[in-house]
């Protein structure tokens, strides 16, 4: 039974590489942002640096103001995000699994539709701007992320293959109406679905910064990606403004302290990455079940 | 209705009444008067509200909005005071060079995403599918698909960390000699491009297609194996055969999105380096470059709309040509 395969020993052999290169780079990322920032600037990113130091994070810690703001603001946005969009989706594709709803067909394809086509940018940005989302936390609920219509309909089929029509016979028996049955029997027998989608929608909420980029200029505003991207920005003007430029580089955050910002976003995804591991499997294989 | 129903229980044998599917009736559950239904589905349309109002604000508003893609858009008049221009906008997009490169870019990469991504994908899958320790197979599945949790602007820290001119881990290591300007020159960037995409969205793959390997028969590896067949008959003959239908609906689902890409990985990875706009641009990039820069909104939306357009066309067309081929695997 464990003798030796030559196929066994090239799968560990590629699947050990493939793993050491998927954790490599954000094993660098952490190195350089303990890296001291002379030896950065002298030798360059490495994975054993010459000298260590936590001066980049002892900097963060004292100049917490705009990376605890930023923080807060991307843990304000996820939550509230996440919570009303769960909601919103789970109420929408219950109501779409519900048999004999007049218009069922007409509903559903409504929200399909928005799979298909789009108004592009422009006019989404022209139409958010003129309803004042502009420097607001709704700026980073509101536009695009927070219901989506394949979300929808992940929602709907399973509530359409886990809630019984017997439910629906029990219901009328009982003189129970819709409202009593979303709430006491579906939402509960939802939440392996509810936890899959919540988790979607959190990660997509974590990681955003387009709508930072699109409808954010305030610094007060920024979220933690949208800080990490706004940087990226300023590094860039200053660089291609180089010689006799009036911005000094010394404003901006220096190089390991950039580093540690950027392993702080995601510090608490890695942290609870071995407990999401699992449902983000399901979903995913949910995800490959045709909706 | 009430004139078919009894039509219908007429024509049918008493056992199906309570065997066979059940009839098709308006209602089945409450009454039927129209009254009465509308009063027992109200809290359904309202539990639906919230979300349908939505999605009319955030995805049907801006559709009527592509009208900015005909007009010469000026913020004082709006969107519908501004003047109409026509087609003049298309014209100035595809009359100006900026269109081929676009274009050229988001096909290439997106074909070469689909081919590169789905090859390694398969691989890693059926590679960690014969993984027997749990243990293993947990670690494996688990690093495969971490970088998937990045956002893109942490990626692009990450990438400047190999790549930055100066100081960067490559040109420290292995081009001290002869640092290459990586943020300056183009020809470097389909590559990384590739790569960069390749570490963040193949576990994600990866993990689809192991869905559909656990799905296989076992039986049918034994019975191939009883047949004389070694791993790579195995694999052709059984695995890959059985994977089709997830490999054709994901090769399609890219085909359809073919127009989009992935602005982040397109902007916020080659650190909006105009050097390298040659080798970076696609469609979604151009659209926000335009979009910020003076005058250029009659000519960001036009470009929104071409892709808008032309991304429709190609999901219907690929979503029939799925259907004439295999119904199961339509999208819709």
């Amino acid at each position: 039974m464990k003798r030796f395969s030559w196929y066994r020993a090239v799968v560990h052999t590629v699947l050990g590489l493939t793993t050491v290169v998927m954790v490599v780079p954000i094993v660098l990322l952490f190195m350089s942002s303990i890296t001291a920032e002379e030896t950065l600037v002298k030798n360059g990113y490495a994975f054993i640096p010459e000298q260590f130091s936590l001066d980049a994070y002892r900097f963060l810690f004292e100049n917490s103001d705009t990376l605890l703001r930023a923080y807060g603001i991307t843990i304000i946005v996820t939550l509230i995000g996440t919570v009303v969009g769960v909601l919103l989706t789970s109420a929408l594709g219950f109501a779409l699994s519900v048999p004999d709803l007049p218009g069922r067909r007409t509903f559903s394809f409504v929200v399909f539709f928005t799979l298909l086509f789009n108004g592009g940018l422009v006019p989404t940005y022209i139409m958010y701007s003129g309803l004042g989302v502009k420097n607001t936390l709704l700026a980073y609920i509101v536009p695009t992320l927070l219901v989506n219509a394949f979300n929808v309909i992940l929602m709907r089929t399973f509530y359409a293959n886990s809630i019984p029509p017997e439910v629906y016979e029990a219901a009328k028996m009982d003189g129970a109406g819709y409202f009593r049955i979303y709430f006491t029997m579906v939402l509960p027998l939802g939440k392996p679905i509810l936890a899959t989608i919540g988790l979607f929608i959190a990660l997509l909420y974590w990681n955003d910064w387009t709508n930072g980029l699109y409808y954010v200029s305030d610094s007060n505003m920024f979220s933690i990606q949208t800080y990490l991207a706004k940087i990226v920005q300023n590094v860039q003007a200053v660089s291609s403004s180089q010689a006799g430029s009036s911005v000094s580089t010394a404003a901006l955050p220096q190089v390991s302290v950039r580093m540690a910002v950027a392993f702080v976003a995601l510090l608490p995804l890695l942290i609870i990455y071995p407990l999401l591991q699992k449902y983000f499997a399901k979903g995913i294989m949910l995800g490959a079940v045709k909706g | 209705m009430s004139l078919i129903s009894p039509q219908q229980t007429a024509s049918r044998p008493p056992q199906t009444a309570v065997a066979g599917p059940p009839p098709r009736r308006k209602s089945t559950v409450w009454g039927t008067s129209r009254r009465r239904r509308l009063r027992v589905f109200a809290p359904v349309f309202l539990l639906m509200a919230p979300a349908m109002v939505y999605l009319a604000v955030n995805n049907y508003v801006p559709m009527a909005g592509i009208v900015v893609a005909f007009k010469k858009f000026n913020v004082q008049e709006g969107i519908w005071g501004s003047p109409w221009v026509g087609l003049d906008n298309f014209v100035f997009l595809f009359g100006s060079g900026d269109a081929s490169i676009i274009l050229r870019n988001t096909l290439l990469y997106n074909l070469a995403f689909i081919v590169v991504t789905n090859v390694v994908a398969i691989a890693l899958a059926v590679m960690i599918h014969d993984v027997v320790s749990e243990k293993l197979k947990k670690l494996y599945q688990g690093s495969v698909l971490l970088p998937f949790m990045l956002s893109i602007v942490v990626v692009s820290y990450i990438v400047f960390a190999f790549l930055s001119q100066e100081n960067g881990l490559l040109n420290n290591t292995f081009f001290a000699d002869d640092p290459v300007e990586w943020y300056g020159e183009g020809e470097h960037w389909p590559s990384i491009l590739i790569l960069v995409n390749l570490w963040r969205t193949v576990g994600f793959s990866t993990l689809l297609f192991l869905a559909a390997l656990t799905a296989i028969d076992g039986a049918l590896y034994e019975s191939a194996q009883l047949d004389g067949a070694n791993r790579w008959d195995q694999f052709r003959h059984v695995t890959l055969p059985n994977l089709m239908p997830t490999i054709i609906t994901l090769v399609l689902l890219g085909v359809g999105r073919i127009f989009y890409s992935d602005f982040g990985l397109f902007y916020q990875v080659p650190m909006d380096s105009g050097a390298i706009y040659d080798a970076t641009q696609t469609i979604d990039t151009y659209v926000y470059r335009a979009l910020t820069s003076v005058g250029g909104i009659g000519r960001s939306a036009a470009a929104g709309f071409f892709q808008s357009m032309v991304g429709f066309v190609l999901v219907l067309g690929v979503n029939w040509a799925v259907r004439r081929y295999n119904a199961k695997s339509a999208i819709f």
